[in-house]
């Protein structure tokens, strides 16, 4: 940046008159200065609602305050707190086992079918996907609603599981200290398989079919087939898939809310939750943004790692 | 291509299979709403008749007519301020070179990865300064800028990818870059202006912490709002509760049974993919 500076201090006039030279010409494409005119509106909105609020959670994150009194200075003690106590340590440990159900299991099946699907011309094929992409555009607080019904003591799951005589398994799925966050994951997975799915057969249709005919006439079965071309020729796609569940399942505050509000105890508080739970309710502004930023960067390391290992791009 | 009949046999298996675990919490909620409100079963019900009678309860007894004005007037609104400020800022990023108008752009791509507990907390302080809190405003303004992410990136895409001698075209002919906006690309680009229209609307449709956050007061709750306020006050009622989680729901299905592509298209461009 420095040396940068030093270079434009020196005839800034002339080259003053060269950029305004510059800008003066018309054509589209071409170095114009209107083009901040343009953009303005968008970045005044952006900037006052999204980056100013990101940069005082940063601030606050460094303050002890209960958002009523006045605050005091914490420097990192909210940070290390994140480290050292377990009831802070728990969130994230829950959503490492939610990234499981929402990411890993989704895009293990939807590769699995997808599999199975492209080995021949599948007829309906538009009525699947409608059919497996709809969890995808319900509002979660409805999806939570609806799972309620499945999972609750006298809900579908355990009425069939009564039905086929397995009465021993059936519990409150939602209730059970062990049970819940498995439970709760299991949404996500419903909600998310039908994503990578449709991304995965979308690509797969990409995938030159000349390649199978020659891996048939290599003599390769569906699981030599599967490993060495429709697997390698998903790449891009299992990164976009990753990442979207990923980022979903982090994310996650909908759901828990309306299922189980983090309990029973705190077997399902994730860190979306603890961020709601600390700022608005129990008065921790403090923790609660220290919580926040360190999601925020757990996001991005998670997404910069998958665009790199999974689609092996370079920059 | 050769496949023998069982494989074919499994593979319609394993489709059907799936297709039935996607429908069945959605047909659940469905036969519940039609179910008569006397069950006390917390699960889905079966319908004894077609209890149409629930849906005008949600609507009165549970105030969905007001939650779905609401919801109605913030979607509206982010839709239309998303489209036309997301629009100038992409034509700008789209078609024109100036300095640091890559940094800028990237600044936008942020946003779509950035979860909302990074930006709440302050948010609500800042809007409760303002006095936004509690209004239509409150609700609007927040999501427009988490919208412009997705917008600013998606618009971009649409105008990197018109021919540029269109444009060299235009600019023979004497158009203004506003006119050559105005009259040309934006009239060209339905599709992408469909496909923006539709994510914006649905994801500001479904929104949930945002209104929670921002609105106490009944008549600024969205349907999502009052949806986990009913639960939480007629938990034991599943009749209605149903019948509101349907209504919630059907104007979002309807518009993705008729513009499905553009759904997918749309939701899975969500990551930044440059």
């Amino acid at each position: 940046m420095s040396a940068h500076t030093g270079t434009g201090s020196r005839g800034s006039s002339a080259a003053l008159r060269r950029l305004a030279a510059r800008y003066r010409r018309q054509a589209p494409g071409e170095p114009r200065a209107v083009g901040y005119l343009y953009v303005l509106p968008a970045l005044a909105v952006f900037g006052v609602f999204l980056l100013w609020p990101l940069g005082q959670t940063g601030w606050l994150s460094l303050l002890h305050w209960d958002g009523l009194t006045r605050a005091s200075w914490a420097g990192l003690d909210n940070y290390q707190d994140l480290l050292t106590d377990p009831e802070l340590r728990a969130p994230f440990a829950h959503a490492a086992v939610l990234l499981l159900f929402y990411a890993v299991l989704p895009v293990a099946i939807g590769l699995l079918l997808t599999a199975a699907l492209t080995r021949f011309r599948i007829r309906g094929m538009t009525f699947y996907r409608t059919v497996l992409f709809l969890p995808q555009v319900l509002a979660m607080v409805v999806v939570g609603v609806a799972w309620r019904a499945v999972l609750a003591p006298d809900g579908l799951l355990n009425d069939t599981l009564g039905a086929v005589g397995l009465d021993g398994l059936a519990r409150s799925w939602l209730g059970d200290d062990t049970w819940a966050l498995p439970a709760v994951g299991a949404i996500g997975t419903w909600v998310e398989t039908g994503l990578c799915l449709v991304l995965f057969l979308a690509g797969a249709q990409r995938i030159p079919r000349e390649l199978y005919e020659a891996a048939r006439i290599d003599g390769a079965g569906p699981v030599r087939e599967f490993f060495a071309v429709t697997l390698p020729g998903l790449r891009a796609e299992i990164a976009v898939a990753l990442t979207l569940t990923m980022v979903a399942a982090l994310r996650n505050f909908d759901l828990i809310y309306i299922t189980t509000s983090g309990g029973p105890g705190n077997a399902t508080s994730v860190p979306a939750y603890e961020v709601y739970r600390r700022a608005f309710e129990s008065g921790e502004v403090g923790s609660a943004s220290a919580m926040g930023i360190t999601l925020t960067a757990v996001i991005f390391a998670l997404t910069m790692v998958v665009t790199r290992l999974v689609e092996g791009r370079r920059r | 291509m050769n496949t023998s009949r069982t494989e074919r046999g499994v593979t319609y298996g394993i489709l059907g299979l799936f297709a039935l675990i996607a429908l069945t919490p959605v047909a659940g909620i469905l036969s519940t709403a039609l179910s008569s409100q006397s069950s006390l079963d917390t699960g889905f019900a079966l319908p004894d008749g077609l209890n149409w009678g629930n849906f005008a309860d949600a609507w009165t007894r549970g105030h969905f007519g007001s939650y779905l004005f609401s919801s109605v007037l913030v979607a509206v609104a982010v839709v239309a301020a998303t489209t036309v400020l997301a629009t100038l800022a992409a034509y700008a990023f789209g078609t024109m070179r100036f300095p640091g108008s890559n940094w800028l752009f990237y600044l936008f791509v942020v946003g779509l990865t950035l979860p909302q507990e990074a930006v709440i907390v302050p948010l609500y302080f800042d809007l409760r300064h303002w006095g936004l809190t509690n209004t239509y405003w409150g609700l609007i303004l927040p999501q427009t800028a988490q919208s412009l992410a997705f917008g600013v990136f998606w618009m971009r895409t649409y105008f990197r990818n018109t021919p540029r001698s269109l444009l060299e075209a235009a600019r023979i002919d004497g158009a203004t870059h506003w006119s050559t906006l105005t009259r040309i690309l934006v009239p060209m680009g339905r599709p992408a202006f469909s496909t923006l229209t539709v994510i914006v609307f649905m994801w500001t449709w479904n929104e949930f912490l945002m209104a929670l956050v921002m609105v106490s007061d009944e008549a600024h709750r969205t349907v999502p709002l009052g949806l986990a306020f009913f639960q939480g006050q007629h938990s034991s009622d599943t009749a209605l509760l149903a019948a509101a989680a349907t209504l919630i729901a059907l104007p979002v299905v309807l518009v993705y049974l008729v513009l499905q592509r553009r759904f997918i298209q749309g939701m899975l461009t969500g990551s930044a993919k440059e």
